[in-house]
């Protein structure tokens, strides 16, 4: 049924910290291993070890350059992206199948396999670029949430979690039930002021992005205070020292030069 | 958006089958039984076999064709299911309007209400096409007002061609049908005008500060792609014609439109080139199909370096 379910209370999601992300692709590779052998598997390769190799990937890792207001430099944001399962999703309502659909009991958006006829309309339908079609298998892959990790009574309670979420070595990607204001997610979402991706298309994405922090570096931290000297007999032994291998400790270095042309000091 | 070129081949084969249905269903309203069963059934045939063969192209974009009939189920939320069950449900008319119209049965009285709904339901179908693509709001140039009229008069246009070529060959060609033609291909050449120039001013109010949310912190630029080698999103929809050569391809449109004019028109005193004006048109809507996907930027692409969408 592609009509959508009333709106759930509970609605399953990840928060991902852009703060913290490294772009190690730890969650992208983590989703393909899980996925390749659980719900709609495989995630199918296409000339996997040839000169143009492609294949279905359920999370990608992006980099963006972002220059901010009134600075010179610039900061990598690695932005990992994948299904929102998003609250009034254009993909399910349009599949002509039912094969898409929304969950009532959590707001996981799936894809049965077995009803997708690969008419591809709810990859048009998704702005977020969330889906990707299987050309081996003629269906429609998306994010699961790993909906056959986090309800798997195989699994130890605390490995209940989607597998990108498990592997993520600086912990910026958190799962949790965004419907309930009080939950951990839901509190760090408030307390980060994390955001919607394209909130003006009105998909109404369940999951959210943390922004970055302000950027604390060489150019605008206050420097590091060093220990005054004192003028004992030691500093006056070091100073000599210093002195006598023609190094200086009162210099302080020159501040970088404009240059934008890559070329290396020195 | 990529044209995949079964959809260029169905939306134009059934967009012009499904107008010649609905004129010859109007025509049997407005003047009963065709003149000739030989006349009645050449039309017949040629409308759903337009339709037919549409259709059938429109499950070789399919990953499983075998399970197309499952797209029949959503109808109360997607206009793709609802294209499919009014392009079924029109055949049992059209079958039956074409069985009395053409007079292989005999049932003068059944020309009337079966050509009426032959007609809704032939316009309704092709409307159907039309919302698909207009009810995307992923995609700015085709969530326009003007998308689904002009998918109705790309439709009328050509089957109306159609039916003056194939009167032509029955030696039936009439007057009206060279005025009505003319005046659907100048309709639709107004209405094309008309939503180029609403799709080349309307604002890209997405951005890639929007799409990922970074543009609060400042100016947002693509790094780094997710992988080495291009991907499905990136194939599907990243594909972007060239604006010079769109303007070069949508010349070429409004040619085919002058030549389908001016060929309808010469037809007053040189009938056979009716069949000339059909050819033009019917090629002008494959150029203009395939313009229409490949001139529609998915908003997906700001995620692959697009600016704004």
């Amino acid at each position: 049924m592609t009509s959508l379910p009333p709106p759930s209370a509970k609605k399953l999601g990840l928060v991902i910290d852009l703060d913290t992300c490294v772009g190690c692709q730890a969650c992208a590779t983590s989703c393909k291993e899980w996925n390749t052998q659980g719900y709609s598997a495989p995630l199918s390769d296409a000339n996997p070890y040839g000169t143009d190799p492609s294949g279905v990937w359920l999370n990608r890792v992006h980099g963006y350059e972002v220059k901010e207001q009134g600075r010179k430099d610039s900061r990598v944001v690695h932005f990992p992206r994948s299904c929102l399962h998003c609250e009034t999703p254009a993909c399910v309502t349009v599949c002509p199948t039912g094969a898409s659909y929304k969950r009532a009991e959590d707001g996981i958006v799936l894809v049965n396999p077995d009803t997708c006829i690969g008419c591809k309309l709810c990859s048009w339908a998704c702005p977020y670029g969330a889906r990707e079609y299987d050309q081996s298998h003629g269906v429609m892959k998306k994010c699961t949430l790993c909906v056959d990790r986090i309800y798997n009574e195989h699994l130890e309670p605390e490995d209940r979690q989607p597998a990108c979420v498990k592997a993520c070595p600086t912990g910026a990607r958190h799962f949790g039930d965004l419907g309930d204001p009080n939950s951990a997610v839901s509190q760090l979402v408030a307390a980060r002021e994390g955001f919607d991706l394209l909130p003006e298309m009105g998909y109404k994405p369940v999951n959210k992005y943390l922004p970055p922090r302000p950027r604390r570096d060489a150019f605008t931290s206050a420097p590091v205070e060093l220990a005054k000297e004192n003028g004992s007999s030691i500093e006056k032994l070091f100073a000599w020292a210093d002195r006598l291998m023609g190094g200086s400790t009162k210099k302080a270095p020159a501040p970088p030069q404009e240059d934008y042309s890559g070329r290396l000091e020195g | 958006m990529h044209p995949a070129y079964s959809v260029i081949l169905f939306t134009t084969a059934s967009g012009a089958g499904y107008g010649l249905l609905a004129l010859l269903g109007l025509v049997g309203v407005n003047h009963g039984q065709a003149s000739s069963i030989a006349f009645g059934v050449t039309s017949m045939v040629i409308a759903l076999g337009l339709i037919t063969i549409g259709l059938l192209a429109s499950t070789l974009h399919l990953g499983h064709p075998e399970r197309a009939w499952r797209a029949l189920s959503q109808w109360r939320s997607s206009w793709l299911s609802r294209e499919g069950v009014a392009a079924v449900v029109t055949y049992a008319p059209a079958l039956l309007f074409g069985l009395v119209w053409s007079g292989l049965v005999e049932a003068p009285s059944l020309i009337l209400p079966l050509g009426l709904v032959t007609a809704i339901l032939a316009a309704f179908t092709v409307y159907c096409t039309g919302m698909i693509y207009a009810s995307l709001p992923t995609i700015r140039a085709w969530a326009q007002p003007l998308t689904v009229p002009i998918y109705l008069a790309f439709a009328l246009a050509s089957g109306s061609a159609l039916l003056a070529a194939i009167s032509f060959a029955f030696g039936s060609l009439q007057l009206f049908q060279v005025i009505f033609t003319v005046a659907a291909l100048i309709v639709l050449a107004v209405l094309k005008f008309l939503y180029w120039r609403a799709i080349d001013s309307a604002p890209k109010t997405h951005t890639m500060g929007t799409a990922t949310g970074l543009g609060r912190i400042g100016e947002v630029r693509q790094w780094e792609l997710p992988h080495t080698a291009t991907n499905f999103v990136q194939s599907e929809m990243g594909y972007v014609i060239a604006r010079r050569h769109a303007q070069k391809l949508r010349r070429f449109v409004f040619i085919l439109f002058a030549s389908a004019l001016a060929a309808m028109l010469l037809a007053l005193t040189i009938p056979a080139l009716v069949i000339v004006a059909a050819i033009a048109v019917l090629a002008a809507a494959a150029v203009e199909r395939w313009l229409f996907f490949a001139e529609a930027q998915h908003v997906s692409t700001l995620y692959y370096g697009a600016p704004n969408a």
